[in-house]
């Protein structure tokens, strides 16, 4: 691997400031990604700016009854931690869905959002990828396509965002704190990342420098009612093929069915990004909370993927994911 | 001479693996941990094209990378070419697969080896790869001369011919009352085990000295000598503990002879080779794909008359590996017709090799499908169907099998399994979204006995009874059943034996490999203690008989060409799969196996356990797949390449019949090593076909097969 400098930040402006210096520099979290794709050859970061001593290591109540979970706080820690599991439920199941518990331990939140597609052709730099260098080609469009994209992918990169606690976090309308050389600014998740376009080198809307320092969870009472159902081929250790991460509000109709106030999916393993499924929730509201609605919105959320010919199962495999985590929610709202 | 006492005590005893504390606590020391003062580490270069030539390189900004301190190529390398060119590594500018080793970099570090090895500048000369095996090909040919890989006569691996006809099949598929003509395929697979594969070379002067991690320190002495052109003798061979193989580490593949070269470049300097994960996906062979036809007919009576079974196998341009798929078929069932045959595929693609049962675990995936199939078909019960065509003498040999006790696993299995008043209807057990079925396949494996093999007995100066043999444990627990062989053959305590594997100062050994060791060193061992004995009597007193030895070669066993030796078993297994996500589960998994006597049941158990948890994995994880473009596998680490997780693995149960065999070895056991894998992978996917009524021939059983 490449020789890198290696330098430790104090706090959350001087973390920033070393960055800022540091044009082919990168910050060091966990490293549970970053330190594999530099073996690989696939980063190749002049210096690591180790973050892990920022004091961004708590998780806190919020005045507005949400919670702010600190960027250096370590998957396990947030999956672990009994507000989130009370009250955010999807949230914990998805990074119990992830990695492994060694992996866990030393990944952090921030890391965790900023973690690189599994993309085979990606962390192989002897294939052709435009993510890794632009303008070389996508061999996955005729290659293989097992894990890659059905929403909103382009010809320049089928490849899919890995996280599992994004898609809980798209689902719950987090909201991510960053500071930068420009100073503080605050992003919906779903407005981080970016679909691939002309661009697919950039996951992300983050400048150089910009450090992520917490992410918020608004308050939502009906997330206490939420699931993660993470499909791979194994049982543990594996990348999502599809996932849901979905939150359901049903209106107490005493006796009866019940319909649907309100609704959060997000999918994951379909899409570049988290892909938060805005068409099935609004086909949602308002309907009776039956298998025959949530059929139809789920088509409606799918409407528009397109899947490759080498993941063609996807498709039927995230609309049975989605009517059945719905039903098991809606079951569950009964008791 | 006195006839001593016979004591029975270890043969038979669950004892702990003698090495176990030592590797737990990590004091057992692997070839790549061997201290050597001031290393020199190697990186290779890999082809970036799977076929053409190199054409120009240029090592400019490698070589002048601190801490490098050679870069080579073919163009100094000085390795000659040889018979064998997987071991003829760097001696011509050809790239026959993607992957290949076309270069290497020394340097003070391993990080520094490879980075430089990034910087090398190669250009080449490629023309487009061929990738794909299809049965309808027009180059496939018979293979011929791939026994021992390639190192004797025989057209398949194990020696046996490729082509086996009796009687008129066409004809009696003809007349059958009902037949069957289907086509299941297997995916390339990969071995993966725990420790990569790693060579220490030192040269001392024109001796040379490798630690390697190796199934056996005797085939790599003698295939790196002759590599290297040097007389064995000068060639030690290391390899007292190794982290797992699964045939990946029998044969050297070509890694410990670039050591070697590249050890000859930095004079008195030891070098160390590590490969990466993702080297191992080219560079230490794989199980090959195959495609396998099966037509099986039966006469009104569900008894089979005609058997074919066609395989079309991948191998590789460079070196015609070539594997006995169909060999299980000619042994299994009666049928008074039958044809066995095997062609192969040679590709722009890393060389295949031998991996955890080669043939039987892809054969009888296929076998033992259309045997479920064809039960189905005629509306019998797949253990009665089994039952009712099982042969009085081997079908094709005519000889009678040493022991088959394989309706006696079959009857115990289903008593065991609760097979008793299964409705054979597909989708009729649910539990929630989770349909449910149960399916039974059987196994078998040769139990050979490998020829080469001496060991030598001593009395040491502390009065134990040092046992010499140059064999291998593999993490299998060979060290440990064989001191209770020789504890037992001595008359002594287990505590007095000290057991020496892994080394080419002791005695030559065979490969572990074929199910062979326990059977081919044991019996040697034993043979060893018989002359020890018949020399020196009954010893009293070990310390007052210090230097007393003994050596003997295995004895030829007279009963080899009157018998047929196999091991047999079957798995009866429990699935579920999701209504809606296609997902499949096992949830109970049982072996019943006649493996002859078994000398350590704690040791035995974890070896078929091990193997039908490999079944399991091969049955619906695992599967290298190979870009169609480039040649290479894309999914070559742990986190793409899925081997079953501790979550993946279902409650397994394992138990022997335990009959010993008169025949195979004086301890009366036979191999199980391997047999435990064959067979998994069909009744997985009759157990999935009972679930759901969806038939999986092409594994692995993954969820997009199951979801409309």
């Amino acid at each position: 691997m490449r020789e890198f400098g290696y330098q430790r930040a104090g706090d959350v402006t001087q973390a920033v400031a070393m960055l800022a210096r540091a044009p082919e520099g990168a910050f060091l979290s966990g490293g549970t990604n970053l330190v594999d794709l530099m073996r690989l050859g696939v980063e190749t970061p002049d210096v690591l700016i180790d973050i892990n001593d920022l004091g961004c290591d708590r998780i806190e109540e919020l005045p507005d009854g949400g919670i702010r979970i600190g960027s250096g706080v370590s998957n396990s820690d947030v999956a672990a931690d009994h507000r989130i599991r009370r009250r955010y439920p999807v949230l914990a199941q998805a990074l119990l869905s992830g990695a492994s518990g060694q992996l866990r331990n030393f990944a952090s939140t921030g890391g965790n959002l900023l973690q690189r597609t599994r993309c085979v052709y990606f962390q192989d730099i002897t294939t052709p990828c435009n993510k890794r260098e632009p303008g070389t080609g996508c061999s996955a469009l005729d290659g293989y396509q097992r894990e890659m994209a059905i929403l909103g992918w382009s010809r320049q990169c089928v490849a899919t965002h890995p996280s599992d606690m994004a898609v809980a976090l798209a689902a719950l309308d987090a909201l991510v704190r960053l500071e930068g050389p420009q100073g503080h600014r605050e992003l919906p998740i779903t407005e981080l990342y970016r679909l691939p376009d002309d661009e697919p080198e950039h996951d992300t809307v983050l400048r150089h420098g910009e450090l992520i320092t917490a992410i918020d969870l608004p308050p939502l009472e009906f997330a206490a009612r939420s699931h993660y159902r993470k499909v791979r081929d194994r049982a543990s250790y594996a990348f999502a093929l599809v996932s849901v991460a979905a939150a359901l509000d049903i209106a107490g109709d005493p006796g009866g069915a019940g319909s649907v106030r309100d609704a959060r999916i997000a999918l994951g393993g379909v899409a570049h990004v988290p892909w938060r499924s805005r068409i099935a929730e609004a086909a949602l509201r308002g309907a009776p909370a039956t298998e025959e609605s949530f059929r139809a919105a789920a088509d409606a959320g799918l409407a528009e993927a397109r899947p490759l010919p080498g993941n063609e199962f996807k498709l039927p495999l995230a609309r049975n994911t989605i009517v059945a985590t719905l039903l098991d929610l809606a079951g569950a709202s009964q008791h | 001479m006195s006839t001593p006492r016979v004591l029975r005590r270890a043969v038979g005893a669950p004892i702990d693996r003698l090495d176990g504390a030592e590797k737990v606590k990590g004091g057992a020391t692997y070839a790549y941990e061997w201290p050597v003062m001031h290393p020199a580490y190697l990186h290779p270069l890999q082809a970036e094209i799977a076929a053409g030539r190199v054409q120009a390189v240029d090592v400019s900004a490698a070589a002048g990378l601190p801490g490098v301190l050679a870069v080579l190529t073919h163009e100094n390398a000085g390795q000659p070419a040889g018979p064998d060119p997987e071991q003829a590594v760097l001696s011509s500018p050809e790239v026959a697969f993607r992957g290949q080793i076309v270069g290497a970099v020394l340097a003070d570090s391993p990080e520094a080896a490879r980075e430089a090895a990034r910087l090398v500048r190669l250009e080449y000369e490629s023309h487009p790869p061929d990738l794909e095996l299809r049965a309808d090909r027009d180059d496939l040919r018979k293979p011929a001369h791939a026994a021992i890989f390639g190192m004797a006569e025989g057209d398949l691996m194990d020696g046996s011919v490729a082509d086996t006809v009796q009687g008129d099949v066409e004809a009696a598929l003809a007349q059958a009352a009902v037949s069957i003509d289907e086509t299941y395929t297997t995916p390339m697979y990969h071995h993966n085990p725990m420790e990569p594969h790693t060579a220490v070379a030192i040269w001392s002067g024109d001796d040379l000295t490798i630690y390697l991690s190796t199934q056996g320190v005797s085939l790599s002495q003698q295939v790196i000598a002759a590599a290297l052109g040097l007389d064995p003798a000068r060639v030690r061979v290391v390899s007292p503990h190794v982290g797992g193989a699964f045939g990946s580490k029998v044969y050297p593949h070509g890694y410990a002879v670039l050591a070697a070269i590249a050890a000859r470049h930095v004079p008195d300097r030891p070098v160390k080779f590590a490969l990466t994960r993702q080297q191992m996906f080219a560079l230490v062979g794989y199980r090959p794909p195959a495609i396998q036809r099966v037509r099986l007919g039966v006469d009104p009576g569900g008894y089979l008359t005609a058997i074919a079974h066609d395989v079309v196998q991948q191998t590789a341009r460079l070196k015609p590996y070539a594997e006995q798929i169909a060999t299980c078929t000619r042994g299994m069932y009666a049928a008074e017709n039958r044809r066995t045959t095997h062609r192969i595929a040679a590709l722009d693609v890393p060389v295949p090799t031998i991996m955890r049962a080669p043939g039987e675990s892809t054969g009888m995936f296929a076998l033992e499908s259309a045997m479920d199939e064809m039960a189905i078909a005629c509306g019998l019960d797949p253990v009665e169907f089994r039952v009712r065509n099982e042969p009085a003498t081997d079908p094709e040999t005519e000889r009678p099998f040493s022991s088959r006790e394989l309706v006696a696993c079959l009857r115990e299995g289903a008593r065991r399994f609760g097979w008793a008043g299964r409705d054979p209807a597909p989708r009729a057990r649910r539990a929630g979204e989770w349909l449910i079925g149960t399916g039974v396949a059987a196994s078998t494996y040769p139990s050979p006995r490998m020829s080469g093999n001496s060991a030598r007995i001593s009395i040491e100066p502390d009065g134990r009874y040092a046992v010499q043999i140059a064999a291998a444990d593999i993490g299998t627990g060979s060290r440990t059943v064989l001191t209770q062989i020789a504890a037992d053959a001595l008359n002594v305590r287990v505590a007095d034996v000290d057991l020496r594997v892994g080394d080419t100062v002791l005695p030559r050994a065979s490969t572990a490999g074929a199910s062979s060791g326990t059977t081919s060193w044991g019996a040697c061992i034993m043979e060893a203690a018989r002359v020890f004995r018949e020399r020196h009597g009954v010893i009293h007193n070990g310390r007052t008989s210090v230097g007393l030895e003994a050596t003997a070669q295995m004895p030829e066993n007279p009963s080899a060409e009157r018998y047929s030796m196999h091991t047999f078993g079957a798995q009866f297994v429990e699935v579920r799969v999701s209504e809606v996500t296609g997902e499949v589960r096992v949830s109970r998994l049982l072996g019943v196996f006649d493996a002859g006597r078994i000398i350590n049941p704690k040791t035995a158990r974890s070896q078929l356990l091990g193997a039908m948890t490999q079944g399991v994995s091969m049955a619906l994880h695992e599967h290298s797949v190979l870009d169609p473009h480039t040649g290479h596998v894309v999914n070559h680490d742990l986190a793409e390449y899925h081997i079953a997780t501790a979550a993946d693995a279902p409650a397994i149960d394992v138990y022997c019949v335990g009959e010993p065999d008169p025949h195979i070895n004086p301890m009366g056991s036979k191999g199980l090593g391997e047999v435990g894998i064959v067979g998994t992978a069909a009744a997985i996917a009759n157990a999935a076909y009972h679930a759901t009524g969806v038939r999986v021939r092409d594994l692995p059983i993954t969820l997009d097969k199951f979801l409309r």
